[in-house]
């Protein structure tokens, strides 16, 4: 029998809370990355030497990276699929191969910056590279915070625990799936 | 699990989500290559347009977001529309860099900086 915590129980607005709590902040979510992701296109298209520099970035990496988050969704929803029939080990098991996936893309991102920065370009190097590092490290420590929450979830859900859970963190991950499907073309392919 | 949350779960579709996830790669794979045709037009749609098409597609087949109460979707609405907002009253300073009566010599000089910079590297 699995248990839940409060959170899981009520619904006020119809909506559990836990869940209902989740949306809210991948709202505030949309405020930070949005803010950044606007900021940035009005300055990409005001400042056309932001394009020479966009050139040294690496598509292949960016590209696989992409490959990877989508992969990891997709393991995210096979967890909420089995959370919904109650097999918390199978959810549990998902759950740990979308973790692996956000460390397999903060792998590549940390060679990709040590390349990056080996031949120069660092946080100081311009306009582009400023935001740069700013969103793709924005966006690299919310992939360590889900990724290190996933992992907290599953080792609950793989005893049939706080099954809810499982679909909460998924919402995250998809958000922040949904950042890089927008930050891959602006920052690997408009060049 | 509750009653009610037993219930909601039971409402749950779960779609054939490998497929989803296939048609997701293979846009990848059509963004990817947009650049190598060496058309603008069609190197940007499809870089922006095909990222609109898969950011749909998570956000309804994996978020579920058409399957959620309906005030969910005027809260992730409204953060856009602020978005729009901020992006409408800000882009006139940003992206101008001179006025009728004003100049932004600090971005005329990252252009020109940033260029010299950009070329050198090269």
């Amino acid at each position: 029998m699995s248990s839940h915590s409060i959170a899981n129980l009520r619904s006020v607005t119809g909506i559990p809370t836990a869940r209902l709590v989740t949306w809210w902040v991948i709202a505030s979510e949309i405020f930070i990355f949005g803010g950044l992701l606007v900021s940035y296109v009005m300055h990409r298209l005001a400042h056309p030497e932001w394009a020479i520099a966009a050139a040294n970035t690496n598509t292949k990496a960016g590209a696989f990276n992409t490959f990877v988050l989508l992969t990891s969704s997709l393991f995210a929803v096979l967890a909420h699929k089995a959370a919904d029939a109650e097999d918390g080990p199978k959810a549990a098991k998902f759950l740990r191969l979308t973790a692996l996936g956000g460390f397999m893309f903060l792998t590549v991102k940390g060679f990709e910056w040590a390349h990056e920065i080996k031949e120069g370009f660092v946080l100081s190097s311009g306009g582009f590279w400023s935001f740069y590092y700013t969103v793709a490290g924005l966006h690299g420590l919310h992939v360590l915070a889900g990724a290190i929450i996933m992992l907290v979830i599953a080792s609950d859900a793989a005893k049939n625990r706080e099954l809810p859970r499982v679909q909460c963190i998924g919402l995250y991950w998809h958000f922040v799936d949904i950042i890089w499907i927008f930050l891959f073309p602006l920052l690997y392919i408009a060049k | 699990m509750s009653s009610e949350s037993r219930t909601e779960a039971a409402h749950i579709h779960h779609p054939d989500y490998v497929k989803i996830w296939a048609v997701l790669v293979v846009l990848l794979i059509v963004s990817v290559l947009g650049p190598l045709t060496g058309i603008r037009w069609l190197m940007l749609f499809t870089a922006f347009g095909i990222a609109i098409v898969k950011a749909y597609l998570v956000a309804k087949n994996f978020m579920h977001v058409n399957l959620e109460k309906r005030w969910v979707t005027y809260l992730l609405v409204t953060s856009l529309v602020f978005l729009a907002i901020l992006f409408s009253g800000v882009a006139p300073d940003i992206m101008r860099h001179q006025g009728l009566r004003w100049e932004n010599y600090a971005a005329k000089k990252a252009v020109e900086s940033g260029s010299q910079a950009s070329a050198k590297h090269e």
